[in-house]
């Protein structure tokens, strides 16, 4: 099953990963603050993934982990 | 399976880089390269001055830092008493198209076997904003605040274009990193950009066309957009030198 994994302390909540999913499952959190002050991207529905990785791949800071 | 991971060629250090500036994106283009090639262990990598400028806590291999916009002469050092080892810089617009012109050019006409990765956000971003020699005409900056005047400013200097009119090098290619499709192309054009120099083959540059979101004062998202309604048209993508591809076509 396609997972997908943010190392959260790293994001800094810029949204390009938001802009490339297809599914548009991936947020900017709204009730989280990570160590360096940013809100950071996750992932909203898992279920519905299907593993492109073009999140990772516009991913200015290697935050994001793909498996599938 | 894992589909992706962070490359090994960059290390665990957090990048400083302002949120969604995309030189986190081409540092990784050039790491999976590095890795993908299995060169990690014997590459140096030279870091200019610039936003860029601490690219030597990213990268998992040696690294030297060389004067601003000598990038180019410290790596024809370096290659030439270490031609088993890939050497590469990595330099933005204000490093390698003003102060290291020179520097860029003879490089380029020596066909040194160096492998050079452009970074052009057409501004000056460590600074804080001012006109570089790529800003577009008309466009805002902290020292053009009613923008670019080509008249007292002049026009921008397009790097690629002016290179590959040299009989010198042996590949030019200008890519981008504003979307999926671009920044996959822009992996296989830096990759090409090493293969050529571990395979003798000489000088190959990568221009990156990239945005700086906050000195161009917008979102990450929108400074996407704007690098693609803008900067694209002034600065086509595309193989702009390929001697080899060329000569292959002759015979």
């Amino acid at each position: 099953m396609a997972k997908v994994t943010f190392n959260e302390d790293l994001c800094k909540g810029c949204g390009l990963c938001v802009d490339a999913c297809p599914k548009k499952i991936i947020a900017i959190a709204k009730d989280k603050i990570n160590a360096k002050g940013h809100s950071p991207a996750e992932i909203t529905d898992q279920e519905k993934c299907i593993a492109c990785a073009f999140c990772a791949t516009m991913c200015p800071d290697c935050v994001i982990t793909v498996e599938k | 399976m894992v589909v992706f991971e962070k490359p090994k060629a960059l290390t665990d250090a957090p990048f400083h880089y302002c949120p969604g500036c995309t030189h986190g994106i081409i540092h990784r283009l050039v790491a999976e390269a590095l890795d993908e090639l299995g060169v990690t262990g014997k590459a140096v990598g030279v870091a200019p001055v610039g936003c860029a400028v601490m690219a030597y806590n990213y990268f998992a291999c040696d690294m030297v830092e060389a004067a601003h916009g000598r990038a180019p002469a410290v790596a024809t050092g370096l290659k030439r008493c270490m031609p088993e080892n890939v050497i590469f810089t990595y330099q933005g617009d204000g490093d390698l198209a003003s102060i290291g012109m020179a520097e860029t050019v003879h490089s380029a006409t020596r066909n040194e076997n160096i492998t050079i990765i452009f970074v052009n956000n057409a501004i000056y971003g460590m600074t804080g904003g001012q006109m570089a020699p790529t800003s577009l005409p008309g466009q805002v900056t902290q020292t053009s605040p009613y923008g670019r005047d080509v008249a007292t400013a002049g026009y921008p200097v397009k790097v690629s274009e002016m290179l590959s009119t040299l009989d010198g090098p042996e590949y030019i290619e200008r890519v981008a990193v504003n979307s999926v499709k671009n920044v996959k192309a822009a992996k296989k054009a830096i990759k090409k950009a090493f293969q050529n120099q571990i395979e003798g083959k000489g000088f190959s540059l990568i221009e990156v066309v990239s945005t700086c979101p906050t000195n161009w004062g917008m979102t990450p998202s929108n400074a996407l957009k704007w690098l693609e309604e803008n900067m694209l048209p002034y600065y086509p993508l595309g193989v702009y030198k390929d001697r080899s591809a060329a000569k292959k076509e002759d015979e």
